[in-house]
């Protein structure tokens, strides 16, 4: 790592769900992650992996503890505030790719651009459709989006995730459905994304494999992080 | 050109789903056009029968109204009770003292467009053994014409026939029908003040009203006074025409500064008529409104059933930073589109409704139904389908603002 300037962290991070009993699924969270940094977020099934990820996209604010991202205090903060800041400085990978079914894949890379309005409407279309090559799309491109494969859903998905250069990406389980080869090309992607962009991203995987080669592994078990950096064989 | 994004999504709703969209646009249209239709109906009808109104009277009319007399004797305070009193009609004349300067004075006001005296008088009209009974109206005709058009209801004759000639009567048709008269014929009056008259005809004119044409006719002012047996100053009403028969009331109030005798305006005279115009009004809008309210029903149901689809997608832009306001515009741009392309398209359709029943003979005095396109019409039809739009709109697309994108993600 190059330095280590903290782009995102949490302080004494907790969450209840009331339903159907009351139960801590998070607690005491106290995680950094850095400028560049290839984070991944393990745990077995359960564990509170998708819930963390969810209040740290800004997504969920039903928590207790405090959350930072790029030095801002984001608890607290208004739903138009955190909605800003999703469109700006953060992309979401979701596990089930969630495309918008009617529009091209990309128009689909496109919209967070346009949301943002800070590139022309021909400016967010030659960068959108460079995303879409370099994740080997670029044939895809005026298809409409509910005709791709799964695998082809999952990489526009990222496509759209990268569009706006977010500082940090955050991904649930983003080579879920996809093969092995296709792993590998997200995989070389993210790779690519920190080392050469400076991003971070922060993944949660069940795929041992994925999260060995990442910069650094969270391990969740039951709502607490029980390793900040766990190494696989 | 930069399209915005939210109107991107919109119109892309719009057209993916075109068969809901047409549906929500032809329930508007349906609604609108109706609504247009009825309010046209009602407004054509409304301004027919006010028109037929003042096709005999006036805006405001002065005069001498029935005195009841006081009691001689007033209680002290208010525990006295006097047992004497007999209250009666006192008026022994409804004459108007000094008419003249009274019409002069009324005439300077700047706001009367016409102001005319009549003396008017309950009379027979008699040919042979047959007999009908009636009432005459004695007015100088040209400025009576002004203020009622009386000279376009003339079937025969001319006005000018009766101005120069004091033995001249205009009588309604249904007279000359039933006394079998023709013009020029000669015709016997007997006036309730037992003066009798020979009187040639000079006009018939058929005004629509029946009761009308069978009993009125018209003579010279000084003719009407002999047949009372009064003299030259005697006038019994004032008839007073305004710019706006609508403000009656206030120029009404401003005349009887001037006078003190009895000013009524025309909403006075026909408050029967105007209340039942009122009532039927009411039932006419309700009708509509609620006609234009199912229609934009249509519109709330295609929403909400596209939200409830689409909460997927609602969920993925809300994650990507659209903020819940972005959400409702989205949706209430879909409802606005809709909205907008029923309005036209109902406004066409209800022109068309209008210039069809426009053509409609109804018979009778009516003629052809009395139906106009009224700009005014179109333009609170638009608004108010607008309104009704967004507000069909509105609630659906602050469900779908709503949407918590974890709770989707999560399932
Ligand atoms: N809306 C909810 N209401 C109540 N409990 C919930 C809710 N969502 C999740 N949970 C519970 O919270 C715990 C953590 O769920 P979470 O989805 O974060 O797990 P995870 O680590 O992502 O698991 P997986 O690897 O299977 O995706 C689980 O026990 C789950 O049953
Ligand atoms: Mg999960």
């Amino acid at each position: 790592m190059k330095n280590k300037e903290i782009i995102l962290s949490t302080k004494s991070l907790g969450k209840y769900f009331n339903e159907p009993v009351k139960f801590k699924v998070l607690d005491d969270i106290n995680i950094e992650a850095f400028k560049g940094e290839f984070l991944t977020l393990v745990g077995k099934s359960g564990s509170g992996k998708s819930t963390l990820l969810y209040c740290l996209s800004t997504m969920d604010t039903s928590y207790e503890g405090k959350i930072y991202i790029n030095g801002v205090k984001v608890t607290g903060q208004k739903q138009n505030q955190l909605s800003a800041m999703r469109n700006a400085d953060i992309g979401f990978i979701f596990q089930f790719h969630y495309l918008l079914p009617e529009f091209s894949c990309l128009k689909n890379v496109m919209i967070p651009a346009l949301k943002l309005g800070r590139l022309s409407h021909e400016e967010a279309e030659v960068k959108a459709y460079q995303k879409l090559e370099m994740l080997g799309l670029e044939n895809q491109a005026l298809k409409q989006s509910s005709k791709l494969s799964g695998g082809q859903q999952q990489r526009v998905a990222i496509a759209r995730a990268l569009i706006n250069d977010p500082a940090i990406i955050m991904c649930d389980e983003p080579t879920g459905n996809l093969d092995s080869k296709n792993t590998q090309v997200v995989f070389d992607i993210f790779k690519q994304i920190t080392k050469d962009h400076n991003k971070t991203i922060i993944a949660v995987t069940h795929d041992n494999d994925f999260a060995a080669n990442s910069d650094r592994t969270i391990e969740l078990a039951d709502g607490r992080i029980i390793s900040h950096d766990k190494h696989f064989d | 050109m930069k399209k915005n994004i939210n109107i991107d999504i919109a119109l892309t709703h719009i057209v993916t789903r075109r068969r809901q969209t047409l549906i929500a646009i032809l329930g508007v249209t349906l609604g609108l056009s109706i609504y247009l239709f009825i309010n046209s109906l009602v407004s054509g009808f409304t301004n027919f029968s006010r028109e037929e109104m003042f096709k005999s009277s006036p805006h405001i009319k002065i005069y001498h109204d029935d005195e009841i007399s006081i009691p001689l004797i007033f209680p002290k305070d208010s525990t006295e009770i006097v047992a004497i009193i007999n209250p009666q009609i006192t008026t022994l004349s409804k004459k108007i003292v000094d008419p003249e300067a009274l019409l002069k004075r009324i005439k300077q006001e700047p706001y009367v467009v016409n102001a005319i005296e009549q003396v008017s008088f309950d009379l027979f009209y008699n040919r042979g053994q047959a007999q009908i009974n009636g009432f005459g109206s004695g007015v100088d005709i040209f400025e009576y014409d002004a203020m009622f058009k009386t000279g376009k209801t003339l079937v025969a004759g001319r006005l000018e026939d009766l101005q120069n000639n004091l033995n001249a009567i205009i009588i309604g048709s249904g007279i000359a029908e039933k006394l079998n008269l023709a013009i020029d014929d000669n015709l016997t009056v007997t006036s309730s003040f037992g003066v009798v008259k020979r009187m040639k005809i000079v006009g018939i004119f058929t005004s629509g009203l029946t009761a009308t044409d069978n009993s009125k006719s018209y003579v010279n002012i000084s003719t009407a006074q002999q047949f009372v047996k009064k003299g030259s100053s005697f006038v019994n009403d004032i008839y007073i025409n305004i710019p706006d028969p609508d403000k009656s009331d206030i120029y009404g109030a401003r005349l009887r500064q001037l006078t003190t005798y009895t000013v009524e305006d025309w909403k006075t005279t026909n408050a029967d008529a105007l209340s039942s115009n009122r009532t039927r009004n009411a039932l006419m809008n309700a009708i509509s409104l609620s006609i234009l309210i199912v229609a934009a029903f249509g519109i709330y149901n295609i929403l909400s059933s596209t939200i409830s689809q689409k909460i997927n997608d609602i969920a993925i832009l809300k994650a990507i930073g659209f903020s819940g306001s972005n959400v409702v515009w989205i949706f209430l741009i879909e409802a606005i589109f809709m909205g907008l392309v029923g309005i036209f398209i109902g406004l066409i359709a209800g022109g068309i409704f209008i210039a069809i029943m426009s053509n409609v003979y109804m018979g009778g005095h009516i003629g052809y139904f009395p139906i106009k396109f009224e700009g005014g019409l179109f333009a609170s039809s638009s608004a108010l389908g607008l309104f009704i739009t967004i507000c069909a709109g509105y609630f659906p697309a602050k469900k779908a603002a709503d949407v918590d994108p974890v709770e989707i993600f999560r399932k």
